[in-house]
């Protein structure tokens, strides 16, 4: 039996021990001695958190199917064993083998929200891997980045040696034979980056030299080297079908977010939605086939013996052969014994009659998400759904039973107006209003309407990259604008308004457009104690609050102000195939209220067709 | 068909909870093809019942749990099957057809289990503690401070201890178990240090759940038969 790295007496002492013991069904075990590259695989928060992202579950089978690779999954220890492993001097370790972090050759850290900055330096401290790249040396693990956030890695990327920019299905083996090359010939770890850097996708931080004008924006990104790439092309995988999934993704022992088998069926998004990074970093969107699909399920479930199956894209209404799918799924579940959830359906006949075959009606909700209130606003980041749509589908919904509804917002979207914001409540009055057009007798008790705003996050990569993002005092004011004017709605009793903290979003804000100066403000904030910022219970403002001003760090310059439209911004180094171009003339729309057609309505040629497929050549 | 599940939790497993174990044994039998039955409904459910839920952190090689099942798999077959879907740490020890009914589940039958406190290295009590045991256990009364959730105050616990001795670097017993008087081994082993004049220090055992039993007897005594020996082996 495999020894634990943790003693009984701590595993004893701390929550949820299950976190941190491996042996999961499915979990890959190999001998160590007879691989020739150790890999761990880090989600940089709780363990049910990370359990949960299917990137590193697909990840994790594609380098564990190479026999010469030992892929083990890591993630943040919680704040009581954190504690524990700092006073007692322990290690942080791979789940799988137990072995320390520091002896694998890579460390590779996923980056799925800007909020868990601070857990990268967690996971880097407590494998006492130094916490700047510039300071590791031969013997510790090569750290590589990836994931959504990755598309802007600059405010990280002091603590990275290099990035993986894109779909990691494309270059990874290529990473690893060099590696092994590399290692085989005693190669110096300079050496090695060097080489990588021309990779395609590859980013390494070290390699490019970046210089600043006066007023504090960007002046030039260059290339130390010649042989080096002045621009790092995302990986894209064209053909969906013959890449690898996982057939048998590990299974945990306790109940993770997500817990359930997930079936991927789409990449990308056909929507364009102004606000939306993914819908644009993922370009073009790609369609899985029906048939694999169908076989992917079914081994999914008879593989991890989970209760439940979901599929997985950004936009599963726009997946053309759902219906295909979803048939087949409610045949084999009710075989199985197996429910199935549909997030991100639109609401229609086809989704409602679905839905009303796969859960009980009377327990389970509708979701919108209009993201603003007024048409108006909707135009303005192209959310191609009206307000009739909306009704139409909450009356449909009604006669069939439902009566809770679930309605997504933001606020501080570019151009809002008060007007707009009001919208928010007047929705909401006009849905409810419409489940009491019902005859009382056909009613199922009163209707609940969950009206929930964000706060708007400009995002890298999308056409508002250029906007100005409010202040939390602003975003306060328009909340408060919300809920007294839900109050003064007739039916204001069946709507429930909450909103998302605020002074957290200002930091995703800075984190989110920020450049390679603001990893000293991540820096001093963890030292300051900030750790686990995604979550509401251990978020600590303070520390983030002391860190900006002891760092000097401009909030108006990297979050408040409005863009120049000829700006240099710290990730344009990075070509997603989407032009800048197309971006820009996106934000003039989106400043004029113009709407642009989906990809399948009408091409609008954003540059992502030079990926030869998708939707770009569906027609 | 009702049948009754042996097995053993033992390694990096007894950091599973109870709950955790359930879910665990829901997913192995959808794995293993296996038919099991399911409640109706929209959400349907594996119909399953746990004997005596185990804490986090005891080890045991004779946990029981209840199951209906579709279809007429032999106990070899079963066993195999789930033999095939554990983690490691875990085995399926037996299956057993038992009487169908609420008289025969599993946890209504609990009485009795046997336990093991192994003493971990250095926490041992110190002196000539194998020698005391027998002293220990002949007293009249062992009086105890117990909180449950009713009442608070001094219990004897001597009449639940059916078996105590020594063995290796630790104790072994049999306590009474189940819903009417449910002794924890935990509780005895820091009767023995304070009989000794000793205080334990924190963690200085592991426990180890060796069987459970039920009891047939009547009020001239007891007669404590494991719950395996209650099924039938199918063929
Ligand atoms: S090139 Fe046209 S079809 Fe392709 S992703 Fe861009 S807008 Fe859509």
């Amino acid at each position: 039996m495999r020894k634990l790295a943790l003693s009984d007496e701590i595993l004893m002492t701390v929550e949820k021990p299950a976190r941190y013991i491996g042996n999961e069904i499915n979990a890959v075990m190999k001998d160590a001695q007879a691989v020739d590259i150790r890999f761990a695989m880090c989600f940089p928060d709780v363990y049910e958190i990370g359990m949960s992202y299917l990137g590193i579950q697909i990840l994790y089978d594609m380098f564990n199917r190479r026999d010469d690779v030992w892929c083990e999954r890591v993630y943040s220890p919680w704040i009581d064993l954190d504690k524990i492993m700092r006073e007692q001097n322990i290690p942080l370790f791979a789940l799988e083998s137990q072995d320390a972090v520091r002896d694998f050759d890579f460390l590779g850290i996923t980056l799925q929200y800007e909020m868990c900055y601070t857990n990268i330096l967690q996971v880097l401290e407590l494998s006492r891997i130094p916490l700047l790249a510039e300071e590791r040396t031969e013997q510790h693990p090569l750290v590589i980045g990836g994931g959504p956030c990755s598309y802007n890695p600059e405010p990280i990327a002091d603590f990275f040696d290099l990035f993986y920019i894109g779909e990691g299905e494309t270059v990874y083996d290529e990473l690893f034979d060099l590696y092994k090359e590399y290692k085989k010939a005693g190669r110096t770890r300079a050496e090695f980056l060097r080489r990588a850097a021309s990779i395609p996708g590859i980013y390494v931080p070290s390699m490019y030299e970046v210089s600043y004008n006066e007023d504090g924006t960007l002046a030039a990104f260059t290339p130390r080297y010649e042989d080096v790439p002045a621009q790092v092309e995302k990986q894209v995988v064209m053909d969906l079908d013959h890449v690898t999934y996982p057939k048998a993704p590990v299974v945990p022992f306790i109940k993770a977010t997500q817990d359930r088998v997930v079936l991927e069926i789409m990449r990308g998004c056909i929507r364009g939605c102004r606000f939306c990074q993914a819908g644009m970093i993922y370009r073009p969107t790609r369609q899985k086939d029906a048939e694999s699909m169908k076989e992917y399920a079914r081994a999914m479930l008879e593989n991890t013996g989970y209760e439940e199956i979901s599929l997985s894209s950004l936009s599963s209404s726009d997946y053309e052969q759902l219906p295909e799918l979803v048939n087949y799924l409610i045949d084999l579940c009710s075989e199985k014994k197996v429910n199935i959830s549909l997030p991100s359906l639109r609401i229609d006949a086809f989704s409602l009659d679905v839905m009303s075959k796969v859960q009980d009606v009377k327990k389970s909700s509708l979701t919108f998400a209009p993201e603003a209130g007024s048409q108006r606003m909707r135009d303005v980041i192209n959310k191609g759904l009206t307000e009739e749509v909306i009704l139409e589908g909450a009356g449909k919904a009604f006669e069939g039973g439902w009566n809770k509804v679930k309605l997504y917002f933001m606020l501080g979207l570019p151009t809002e107006t008060e007007e707009d914001i009001k919208g928010i409540a007047h929705l909401s009055q006009k849905i409810a209003e419409r489940y009491y057009e019902i005859p009382k007798e056909r009613r199922v008790g009163k209707c609940q309407i969950t009206a929930s705003t964000s706060f708007f996050v400009p995002k890298p990569f999308t056409p508002f990259q250029w906007a100005s993002m409010n202040t939390e005092e602003q975003f306060l004011e328009k909340a408060k604008i919300v809920k007294q004017e839900v109050r003064a709605q007739i039916n204001q009793k069946s709507i429930k308004y909450n909103y998302h903290e605020a002074d957290v979003s200002v930091l995703e804000g800075l984190l989110a457009r920020g450049d390679r100066r603001v990893a000293k403000t991540i820096l001093e904030a963890y030292r300051n104690g900030a750790l686990f910022d995604a979550w509401s219970e251990t978020f600590r403002m303070d520390a983030w609050k002391k860190a900006i001003e002891s760092t000097g760090t401009d909030m108006n310059f990297y979050v408040h102000r409005e863009r120049d439209l000829g700006e240099l911004f710290p990730w344009d180094f990075i070509r997603i195939g989407v032009t800048k171009d197309f971006l820009k003339r996106e934000w003039e729309n989106a400043k004029q209220g113009k709407v642009t057609s989906n990809c399948r309505e009408k091409c609008s040629g954003c540059g992502a067709a030079k990926f030869g497929g998708g939707v770009c050549y569906e027609g | 068909m009702k049948v009754r599940v042996k097995f053993a939790k033992e390694g990096a497993m007894k950091f599973i909870g109870h709950l955790d174990i359930m879910r665990y044994f829901q997913k192995a039998v959808r794995r293993s093809g296996i038919h099991a039955s399911f409640s109706e409904g929209f959400s349907p459910h594996m119909i399953m019942s746990f004997a005596a839920p185990l804490g986090v952190g005891i080890t045991s090689t004779g946990e029981y749990f209840d199951m209906e099942l579709n279809g007429s798999m032999s106990s070899a077959e079963l066993t195999d099957r789930f033999n095939a879907q554990m983690a490691d740490g875990m085995r399926v020890l037996s299956v057993r057809k038992v009487p169908d009914g609420k008289a025969s589940k599993a946890m209504s039958l609990v009485a009795a289990a046997d336990y093991t406190v192994t003493f971990r290295e250095e926490k041992a009590p110190s002196g000539d503690w194998q020698h005391q045991v027998e002293a220990f256990l002949s007293q009249e009364q062992i009086l105890v401070w117990r909180k449950t959730k009713r009442s608070e105050g001094e219990k004897d616990i001597r009449p639940w201890i059916y078996k105590l001795e020594a063995s290796g670097n630790g104790l072994s017993m049999q306590l009474s178990t189940g819903s009417v008087h449910n002794l924890k081994p935990e509780l005895v082993a820091e009767a023995f240090y304070k009989y000794l004049g000793q205080e334990p220090q924190p963690f200085a055992w592991q426990v180890h759940r060796g069987e459970i039993y039920a009891d047939l007897g009547d009020e001239n005594g007891r007669k404590l038969v494991t719950l395996e020996s209650l099924g039938e082996i199918i063929e």
